[in-house]
């Protein structure tokens, strides 16, 4: 699928769903992250910067310690994927379904073509 | 087109003119007619999306070079009103067999007056792709996870609606 969400793109690798499924215990630091998995700080740091930038965590300085936590926006990224998606996808199918509408009588309006795709009645609020 | 804020869900409405059993037909015989063409995950073109139709039939794309991809399953079955499929890909395009891991796409075809049909559709669960299979077994009641981030999210709404 063409432009697939960075935020499930980025939890597609087992390590990272690891980190990120941590991360639902609460907010952690990376040595804590790291404690439970069985991969190095930096990798750690890697994925953590993955996540990051899909949206799916955030990290905030306190002291001296760096706390990552779940992002409650990231599932947007998806929802609005999807949105788009089949937005698309059922203005695609039902100018073709239209446009293959079997040979039956329509009982009114049946002079007026369907054939154009684009809703006149679309308008931008502000 | 409609949608509520609450749940990380996607609804659409689409109002075809068109008989039920020939919108219903249309969607599910030629989806790969009217399927946008660059959303699909083969590596040649593809030429066909094949719903089969069952309960429990497959759901999957057919390539220029022959191949096959599976998309997900036919979960329901139920000309000519309802159609619902589970979607398994997940970011790397792969087709993960868990169904704790899939999707669902309900689709309803809802005959309004003659030569109209009203359908609507529901993309649900996709917070699923993110969550391993074994976790959502074993730990499905623990706060945690997506679970935590969609109660984050319905609140951020709520918070977001309120605002306006």
């Amino acid at each position: 699928m063409a432009n697939y969400p960075q935020s499930l793109i980025a939890l597609a690798d087992p390590t990272r769903l690891a980190v990120f499924e941590r991360l639902g215990q609460g907010p952690a630091a990376v040595h804590e992250i790291a404690k439970g998995l069985p991969v190095s700080r930096p990798a750690v740091s890697q994925h953590l910067r993955v996540l990051k930038d899909a949206n799916l965590v955030f990290d905030r300085q306190i002291g001296n310690r760096r706390i990552y936590q779940l992002n409650p926006a990231g599932i947007e990224s998806i929802r609005a994927y999807f949105d788009q998606f089949w937005g698309d996808a059922l203005e695609s199918f039902k100018s073709f379904v239209e446009n293959r509408e079997p040979k039956k009588p329509i009982p009114s309006n049946a002079t007026n073509k369907t054939r154009s795709s684009r809703p006149k009645n679309r308008r931008r609020k502000r | 087109m409609q949608q509520t804020k609450q749940d990380p869900v996607v609804r659409k409405i689409v109002v075809v003119n068109a008989e039920q059993e020939h919108a219903f037909a249309v969607f599910t015989n030629n989806m790969g007619q009217w399927w946008p063409k660059e959303h699909h995950i083969g590596g040649s073109p593809m030429v066909a999306v094949v719903v089969e139709p069952r309960n429990g039939g497959r759901w999957y794309e057919k390539d220029e070079d022959g191949s096959e991809c599976d998309w997900g399953t036919v979960l329901v079955y139920d000309p000519p009103r309802k159609v619902v499929f589970s979607w398994h890909l997940n970011g790397d395009f792969e087709f993960v067999p868990d169904r704790a891991r899939a999707s669902e796409v309900e689709v309803r075809f809802i005959s309004e007056h003659p030569g109209t049909t009203k359908v609507e559709l529901e993309h649900r669960h996709f917070e699923r792709h993110g969550e391993s299979g074994d976790r959502l077994r074993t730990e499905v009641d623990k706060p945690g996870g997506w679970s935590y981030v969609l109660e984050g999210y319905g609140k951020l709404m709520t918070a977001r609606d309120l605002g306006q």
